[in-house]
């Protein structure tokens, strides 16, 4: 198609610009972004190994974790399976109201944390809409563990879905065609055909379901009760660290928190590579 | 990339064949094939509906039932009370500097990206979402640790009697920092699926770089701008967790929408604590119409757009 001398010739010479916003990006990025993330990991180095251990390591530090990590684990999980079975529906059956189901799945990207927070509290308190009948069969919710779960699967929600929607909507329905066809069942067509082409997905929903659970701290400390070694998310315990002015403290967890939302951007962004490799995009 | 190219708008694409047309979302044809019992496809919808019901459309009728639970004139009294107002002008004034802020920033770096080849293109791209994957708590910190008493910049702002901490600029930074990925994000595969044909031709014809960027460039991404900053705009008045660290939670002066709502709550000022409330659940409700209202319009008026969309998400 194109001769050999427009190929040789890239196209982005002719474009201006280049110099003006690239280092605007580059210098706006530093400013806002990477030398204030940077204070973080400077300041630890102020501290001795042996205090930035204890910091991080303390019991009320692991129980933290504890919850943060496991609770985010749960959410997650939670997550996949309704999710997954919310996008399966929204992209393969039609029902009235759709569209506007549709567009509220992402109301927790738009709601703020705050807001979710105190409403999941109120429903879920004894007195509540859904609080009484729990406490009835003897479940509390609110001021609980299982408090801090309801409300990291409201803050998820969204990713997973919307992860697994696009590749469903691609998904090539002649496979599945195909393999009722041959004769497979529609739990073989399923697990066989269906699963591993949306299995990809899925996973990167999980993981950054898990990764926005990890940080969430608005929608939480509202239902959590922020007991200490019960039910106190890490994200909180940095602010108390603030509050007690015990900066090095607060920075030292904050820089585990880090890595791990760093380890897990990895993560993601390979798991994304997988999605395309998978679903045959550039 | 070159793969991407191809797919321009204009004389040369090839026609699509309509299977590998992107479905309109929420308008799929009705499936005649369906392979599943109808029972599987019934206890799916129900199973869907009644998750969301319980985790979706409750909590958002809970928000206003209980705004409105001491009334109408309880609900005005606690919205026009003086510290709500304080606080909904320096959430607008946060949302007002912050939001353009970063949507210079979000054409700059979809510029360079999408009409450029350089090195480390994906590690810029990568550092662009990093704010997005840190906790909202430690995107506070940060700031405390450059600007907080015990600072970087602490004691040198302290003799010049400059305050950024637990005053309006923290505010702002905070939120920028927030914010700060969400018109790039949307602007970089949108501009890279639309290539730079139409501007090198608008260039050859000799048009200058700006007026080829007011002309040719920003109507073309005229929505995918709008997207991005309706979703900006969303995340900037909402945020509350790194505001909540560098506000210092002065009533009427350093209170965001977000932290009055707390310290009504925690004044168990219930019913005020909900119409503040009830406010930013209504501005997610309006987000939420304006970004479904675009999603529609790409996906009627431009397929290489709504195309973008799709890879990107």
């Amino acid at each position: 198609m194109s001769s050999p001398v427009q190929s040789k010739a890239p196209p982005y010479r002719v474009m201006p610009g280049f110099g003006l916003s690239l280092g605007f990006t580059i210098f706006y990025l530093a400013l806002i972004v990477l030398i204030p993330l940077s204070a973080v990991f400077l300041k630890t180095f102020t501290m001795t190994w042996e205090a930035f251990w204890g910091a991080v390591t303390s019991d009320r530090v692991m129980a933290s974790y504890r919850l943060s990590f496991g609770a985010s684990l749960i959410a997650a999980s939670i997550n996949v399976v309704f999710g997954g079975i919310v996008a399966w529906v929204l992209v393969r059956y039609n029902f009235p109201g759709k569209r506007i189901v549709d567009a509220l799945v992402d109301l927790p990207f738009a709601l703020p944390t705050a807001v979710a927070g105190i409403t999941l509290t109120a429903l879920y308190s004894s007195n509540g809409w859904i609080g009484r009948y729990l406490e009835v069969i003897g479940l509390k919710v609110a001021f609980t563990p299982l408090g801090v779960v309801i409300a990291l699967t409201f803050i998820g929600l969204p990713f997973v879905v919307r992860t697994v929607q696009p590749v469903l909507e691609d998904a090539e329905r002649e496979l599945e065609e195909a393999a009722a066809s041959l004769g497979a069942s529609s739990w073989q067509t399923f697990s066989k055909v269906v699963f591993p082409s949306v299995m990809p997905a899925l996973l990167t929903g999980f993981a950054l379901a898990f990764a926005r659970a990890t940080g969430e701290y608005g929608s939480v400390i509202f239902i959590a009760g922020n007991m200490p070694m019960v039910s106190e998310i890490t994200p909180l315990f940095i602010i108390t660290k603030l509050e007690q002015y015990d900066y090095a403290g607060a920075t030292a967890i904050a820089v585990v928190m880090l890595l791990v939302s760093f380890a897990l951007l990895l993560t993601i962004n390979l798991l994304q590579a997988w999605t395309r490799k998978r679903t045959g995009k550039k | 990339m070159s793969a991407v190219l191809n797919t321009l708008p204009g004389a040369a694409k090839p026609p699509a064949p309509p299977a590998a047309a992107p479905a309109r979302r929420g308008e799929l044809p009705a499936v005649s094939n369906v392979l599943e019992p109808a029972w599987v496809r019934r206890v799916l919808i129900g199973v869907a509906l009644a998750f969301l019901t319980l985790f979706l459309f409750v909590p958002l009728v809970a928000v206003f039932a209980e705004a409105f639970k001491k009334g109408w004139q309880a609900y005005v009294a606690a919205v026009i009370d003086p510290d709500a107002v304080s606080a909904i002008k320096l959430t607008l004034i946060a949302a007002f500097i912050s939001v353009p802020l970063n949507l210079v920033f979000g054409v700059c770096a979809a510029w360079s990206i999408a009409k450029f080849e350089f090195r480390g293109k994906s590690i810029l791209l990568t550092l662009i979402d990093l704010p997005f994957s840190v906790s909202p708590v430690i995107s506070g910190l940060i700031y405390v640790l450059m600007f907080g008493a015990q600072g970087w910049f602490g004691p040198w702002l302290q003799a010049h009697d400059i305050k950024i901490l637990f005053a309006v600029p923290g505010i702002v930074l905070a939120t920028v920092f927030i914010t700060f990925p969400f018109v790039a994000r949307e602007l970089i595969p949108l501009m890279q699926a639309q290539g730079s044909e139409e501007e090198e031709a608008a260039l050859v014809l000799g048009a200058s770089g700006w007026s080829t960027f007011w002309r040719v460039t920003l109507p073309n991404i005229k929505w995918g701008l709008l997207y991005g900053v309706i979703l900006c705009n969303a995340r900037a008045m909402g945020e509350f967790g790194a505001v909540s660290v560098v506000s210092g939670h002065i009533r009427g002066e350093t209170n965001t929408m977000p932290l009055q709502v707390e310290i009504l709550y925690n004044e168990y000022n219930f019913a005020a604590a909900f119409a503040v409330a009830s406010l930013l659940a209504l501005l997610a409700l309006v987000t939420l119409a304006i970004k479904s209202f675009i999603e529609w319009r790409l996906h009627e008026t431009d397929p290489v757009e709504a195309e973008a969309r799709n890879l990107e998400h």
